[in-house]
């Protein structure tokens, strides 16, 4: 099992800066909020950052996105611990995100995690030395009806067992990113079999 | 049951197009114009008028809490819709969101004219990356079909609506959490008083509803009051998207009336128990802050607010999570536990410590390495940190822990037995 990366095991680039493309999307976002309210604007440029900077955070863009919407670099780093979807630390290039909550744990969302630590040879918090995958527990995604539940950067995979699991991971491995969605090729939240009602 | 033609999540599923096009074709935005028209008083006295009750969980009444926004203000004011959906067990608003967000956006704008409102956010949980997106174009297709922005819908009121993506934290879903997360900082809660309808977004008075009840509103207003109370119960009307996940048979999103039995609602839309309503061991009814209910209650109880309540459970967000004879109860809960202390926002000394203790003494109780008396030290603690905290976060980490000690008392009791009799046989062995 491998342990996740120390903070000393790996570089903080010195400085960021957003992309022309990404400086005229952080301006949009600054621009649904009232003049002088621009604050309400850094989950939105964090996320941002993140996105440019391969699935992590560095300090060097918070203290830009602090830059941009004239706040303490502290405030913007209490933000950035605070919400657990911003990456501190560098991730694979996939963040496998397993849901282990309640409701995805009644329905086997032990064999999704034990097949990726099997198949991966890492632990939850661990990446593979490829640099591909990272696994992580999270708390309920909120796709319960569809458990269990692997979000693969944004998109969730539904109704998974530990075979389903394993294709998924294969096909990432080899570059092809299934279309999200329901294993057993259930549509939506509908029950198995079709639906049962709005039938008319 | 239901009546398709009763139902107003029409797409439920998603079987055919969420875009403008398609929810037009649906009913959406017909003659909106009209209801903006027939002015604020009546929109609120229409949904005072059909009872509706807050979808996110509290269940207050929504037309109420509309009056409560000042009629003369010099301040801006806001309409927050909270699409933080988080509640494990809780998945409805996410179809919404993807399938039918026109019904959202429309509710957004006429609820907005009910209280003198004219900026809105919807605050969406950032793991809904791609209901966001969706729900992001739907607003840009409305925006350029000028149902939004100035004049909107040609009524002459002036609407802007923009979406808010979270970042992942569960406790932006509870509204003053979600208020400071919106202004830019960590999703801690706020003393309420002052209530958001004086002191919101921006300092300004806000109301903040769940998706669901917005998304109904359009409805309301279209079929009339009248049509919306007359489904379910007296102070528990109309239609209501339950979840139903864990051990059924087709786990599924469906929406039905408000007070239909439980045991019907499991039988006839999860497909019933895996292995027979017989295998049934306890279903968490509302969300996983609400107590566990034991086979028994099952039988008869309704889904509405006072059925649940008077069971000493809640309809929370009627997020129905079965649970079968197979499933290890004090783990299902205990995991609840570990939810609960990693979402606390570290605020209030209650919730902060005291979910982290619940939490490893509820491992223990998994385990049964414990004596009998701290059962009641665990139930003790747990009344101690309900109602002790600036928001119910706590209430909900403590309700569960109650629920299973309320109920399966004695399966604790068998697993600290079992544990102690196999340590001293372990001891006797040597």
């Amino acid at each position: 099992m491998n342990a996740p990366p120390k903070p000393t095991q790996f570089e903080q680039p010195a400085s960021f800066d957003f992309t022309d493309e990404n400086l005229d999307r952080a301006k949009a976002h600054i621009a649904k909020y009232p003049a002088g309210r621009q604050a309400s604007a850094v989950l939105p440029l964090l996320d941002l950052a993140q996105r440019q900077h391969g699935g992590w955070l560095p300090r060097a863009a918070m203290d830009r996105v602090a830059e941009m919407l004239e706040m303490a670099p502290i405030r913007v780093y209490e933000v950035a611990t605070f919400y657990t979807m911003f990456n501190l630390r560098p991730v694979g290039r996939y963040l496998l995100q397993a849901c282990t909550t309640t409701p995805c744990w009644l329905r086997g969302s032990e064999q999704v995690v034990s097949t990726c630590e099997g198949k991966l040879n890492i632990g939850v918090g661990g990446t593979t030395p490829d640099g591909l995958f990272t696994l992580v527990e999270v708390e309920c995604v909120g796709a319960c009806v569809n458990a269990p539940v692997l979000q693969v950067n944004d998109d969730f995979y539904e109704d998974l067992d530990g075979p389903a699991t394993e294709v998924l991971l294969d096909a990432l491995r080899a570059g092809n990113v299934p279309p999200p969605g329901s294993a057993i090729g259930r549509h939506g939240s509908e029950p198995i079999g079709g639906r049962r009602t709005l039938t008319e | 049951m239901l009546a398709d033609s009763d139902r107003i999540f029409t797409n439920l599923y998603g079987q055919r197009d969420w875009q403008l096009e398609g929810a037009r074709g649906r009913g959406d935005w017909d003659a909106t114009k009209e209801l903006i028209f027939k002015g604020r008083d009546w929109i609120v006295e229409q949904v005072k008028e059909s009872g509706l009750r807050g979808r996110g969980g509290a269940g207050f009444p929504t037309g109420l809490k509309w009056s409560f926004m000042p009629k003369e203000s010099d301040r801006p004011a806001y309409l927050v819709v909270n699409a933080d959906e988080s509640e494990p067990g809780t998945c409805k608003d996410r179809d919404i969101l993807r399938n039918e967000p026109h019904k959202l956006i429309e509710g957004c704008l006429l609820a907005s004219a009910a209280m003198g409102v004219h900026h809105c956010y919807i605050y969406i949980r950032g793991e809904f990356y791609n209901e966001a997106q969706r729900l992001q174009a739907a607003i840009d297709e409305a925006y350029d079909a000028k149902l939004l922005g100035e004049n909107a819908c040609g009524s002459g009121y002036d609407f802007e609506l923009h979406l808010h993506r979270g970042a992942g934290a569960y406790i932006c879903g509870e509204e003053t959490g979600l208020l400071e997360s919106l202004e830019g900082r960590k999703g801690q809660p706020r003393l309420k008083p002052p209530f958001p309808a004086q002191v919101g977004l921006y300092g300004c008075p806000s109301t903040v509803n769940n998706v669901e009840t917005i998304a109904v509103v359009p409805a309301i207003l279209r079929r009339g009051a009248a049509w919306f109370a007359g489904i379910g119960r007296p102070r528990n009307t109309g239609t209501k998207i339950y979840c139903l996940s864990g051990h059924v048979n087709t786990p599924c999103n469906v929406e039905e009336e408000m007070s239909i039995p439980l045991k019907e609602l499991i039988e006839r839309h999860g497909g019933g128990v895996r292995g027979g309503w017989d295998n049934l061991l306890a279903v968490i009814p509302g969300g996983s802050s609400v107590p566990v209910l034991p086979k028994s209650i099952c039988e008869t109880v309704l889904m509405d607010f006072d059925s649940l309540q008077a069971v000493k459970s809640a309809l929370g967000t009627a997020a129905v999570i079965v649970m079968d004879k197979s499933t290890d109860i004090v783990k299902a809960i205990a995991r609840l536990s570990k939810f609960y202390k990693h979402e606390s926002c570290g605020q209030c000394t209650p919730c902060r410590e005291g979910l982290g203790w619940v939490w490893r003494v509820m491992e223990r109780m998994v385990a049964g390495n414990a004596s009998v008396a701290e059962i009641d030290t665990l139930l003790d603690v747990s009344y101690e940190i309900e109602g002790h905290t600036i928001c119910a976060l706590a209430d909900g980490a403590a309700w569960p822990v109650q629920g299973l000690i309320r109920h399966f008392r004695p399966e604790m009791e068998r697993r600290i037995g079992e544990y102690r009799s196999a340590a001293v046989r372990q001891r006797q062995a040597a």
